[in-house]
Order: C-alpha cells, then sequence, then structure tokens
C-alpha cells in the first residue's frame, strides 16, 4: 500500500510513522509536506501527532487551512481511508471530517504515559486486526485529548457503533480510572459514518516495536493493511 | 477557501491598508459554551476558594482577541469578524463568541 504520511510545520511523529509503515511492515510511506495539494496516487493518508502551527489559537485550527487539506478532504469524500492520530485527530475534527472536539485534560497536566484501549468492534478497516475485546497497550501523550461532543452526538455514535476504541485497564474493562484525559464515554477514537476516517489520540507507532516496549500499536497499521490493501 | 484564507490574513497581520479606508478594531470574546466543562476555570475557582474568597460560585476561562481590520463602514467590518469568528477564531462545537467592532483613532494601532 501507498501511504502519505502529512507534516505540518510542527508536526513530530511523521518519522515514527513512516518508520513503522516502511521499514517493519513495508509499505511505501512517503512523508508529504502540507503545502501539497495532491494526493492522487495514494491509497491512505496518515495525520500524525505533534503541534501543528504550535498550537495556536485551538489545536489543529490553523493546519485545517494548509493547501493539503483540500486534497485530504477529496481523499475523504473517495471513500479512501484516512488515519489521525493525537493532533492528527484534533486536525480531523477541526476540519470537520470527525465530529466532536478535543479539549484540555480534566486533570490540566500533560499525560505522557502507557495506555489501554479497549477494542470495541473488529469489522472496521481500523480494528480488524484484533479481536472486539481486546486491549491494546498505546501510548498517550498529549494536554488536549479530553474528548467532547453533546449529548445527541453521543448517542448517534453509540447508536452507530462508532466508538471503535475506549480509554480501559490492561483487562480491557472500561472504567473512570482507566480514562486518562475526562473523554466523555472513555472515547478514545471514532470513526466516521463512512467508516474510512478513524482519529485517536494514542500514538500506535510509539508501540510497533518489541524494543519500545509493545507491539500492539502495530494491529492498527496492520487492519488498514487488510483491509484496503 | 478564498474567505478562509481572509480571515487569517485579518488573523495575523495589522498591515496599514489605503489612507482613505476608515481602520476598525474589534475586541472578541471567545468562551466555552456552557455545557461544555471547563477544567481550567474549576481549578482557578478552587484556587479562589483557598485564597479565602469563599464566595467564588463560578468561574469560566475563555480567550481574547483583538483584530484591526481595515474596512469601509462599521457594519461591513461587523460582518467580516462574525465571518472570522465563525471560520477560525471559535469552534463552534465548543465555544461560543461575542465581538464589540469600533472605529480605531489614529496612532493607536499596533503593528
Amino acid at each position: 500500500m501507498r501511504f502519505a504520511v502529512l507534516v505540518f510545520p510542527g508536526t513530530w511523529s511523521d518519522g515514527d510513522c513512516q518508520h513503522v509503515l516502511r521499514d517493519r511492515l513495508g509499505q511505501q510511506a512517503d512523508r508529504i509536506w502540507h503545502r501539497e495539494a495532491n494526493l492522487d496516487g495514494y491509497d491512505a493518508v496518515v495525520v500524525p501527532g505533534g503541534f501543528s502551527y504550535g498550537d495556536y489559537l485551538r489545536c489543529g485550527a490553523i493546519a485545517r487551512f494548509s493547501p493539503v487539506m483540500g486534497a485530504l478532504q477529496r481523499h475523504a469524500q473517495a471513500g479512501r481511508p484516512v488515519f489521525g492520530s493525537c493532533n492528527g485527530f484534533q486536525i480531523l475534527c477541526e476540519a470537520g471530517l470527525l465530529p466532536g472536539a478535543l479539549l484540555r485534560n480534566d486533570s490540566l497536566q500533560f499525560r505522557c504515559q502507557e495506555q489501554y484501549v479497549r477494542v470495541t468492534r473488529d469489522d472496521t478497516g481500523f480494528s480488524c486486526a484484533s479481536a472486539a475485546g481486546d486491549a491494546l497497550m498505546l501510548p498517550i501523550s498529549h494536554g488536549e485529548g479530553n474528548y467532547h461532543v453533546d449529548d445527541d452526538t453521543l448517542a448517534e455514535l453509540e447508536a452507530e457503533r462508532r466508538i471503535v476504541f475506549r480509554y480501559a485497564d490492561a483487562d480491557g474493562q472500561v472504567t473512570p480510572a482507566a480514562n486518562p484525559n475526562g473523554s466523555r464515554a472513555n472515547i478514545a477514537g471514532v470513526i466516521n459514518a463512512a467508516g474510512n476516517v478513524l482519529g485517536m489520540m494514542p500514538h500506535p507507532e510509539r508501540s510497533s516495536e518489541a524494543l519500545l516496549g509493545g507491539e500492539d500499536g502495530l494491529r492498527v497499521w496492520q487492519s488498514m493493511i487488510q483491509w484496503w490493501g | 477557501m478564498r474567505r478562509a484564507s481572509s480571515a487569517l490574513r485579518g488573523a495575523y497581520c495589522s498591515a496599514p491598508g489605503p489612507a482613505d479606508v476608515p481602520r476598525y478594531k474589534a475586541e472578541i470574546h471567545v468562551t466555552l459554551k456552557r455545557t461544555v466543562n471547563d477544567p481550567q476555570g474549576l481549578t482557578i475557582k478552587g484556587g479562589l476558594h483557598s485564597l479565602g474568597y469563599a464566595g467564588v460560585d463560578a468561574v469560566r476561562a475563555g480567550k481574547y482577541i483583538e483584530v484591526w481590520l481595515d474596512a469601509p463602514d462599521e457594519a461591513d467590518a461587523a460582518s467580516q469578524v462574525d465571518a472570522m469568528c465563525d471560520q477560525l477564531l471559535a469552534n463552534p462545537v465548543i465555544e461560543d463568541y461575542r465581538f464589540a467592532v469600533s472605529a480605531e483613532t489614529a496612532g493607536e494601532a499596533v503593528g
């Protein structure tokens, strides 16, 4: 598969995502500068984490206006896969590709830690390499990951089974104590209605090598390759 | 996208316009919606309580943004600022905004 890994000023996880996709999983993975206005020829787009535009105004708010975002919208509308992690999730929300917004963590602390998430369903292109109910260790690293949607949108997400990952303990139990940032309903990752755009706060690229403490993150990338490859 | 990019320019620059075009200043308040939990406000409230201000009932934290812009008249300036808030300065999912526009007196603008 050919992956485009987007790079905005201040993006920091692009090198890790490229390394995992190319060197661990044998895919083509090109880093694409945000001034590029054409994503034709790519099967999937990754919007990595970081601090695009210094998080000025709101996380992801300025990146939304980069030229590459028009191409990303067309890519998504064509039904091709888009995966956003951390700041990438914030950008996808700001761009309207996913519902909701990310607020300041309820603790007001930046949280950089190992975190388990429960896979709620295994019939999506981002989770099919896992089994529903699995607990994956995916590191988090953010100050503004407190996922907010209003009551109506939350009910819609639940009814349409669009909450694919929830913060959980190591046994996969979704509890208030396992929620690292105050997100509604322990939401760690959501998918769009069409099923081709997913955003999550955790960083699967940081747990994709045993040397770095875990390989659970590979399941996210492998899901994309299995589903769309 | 044309409007969006003009909103960006407005937010970042205050380069002087043609001398015959009036300049306006917008004072914009962006706040979290009442239905959105505000952890910063709660923490500030706790700080005020610990200072002895027991009567403090609620605190909400927000942003204050100043924008200087050239426009043919005040109504046009207000309409531009409203669009800027919608498109960039506030996120309608979590935030409300309000603003006031006033004519800028000579020598007051910052660059």
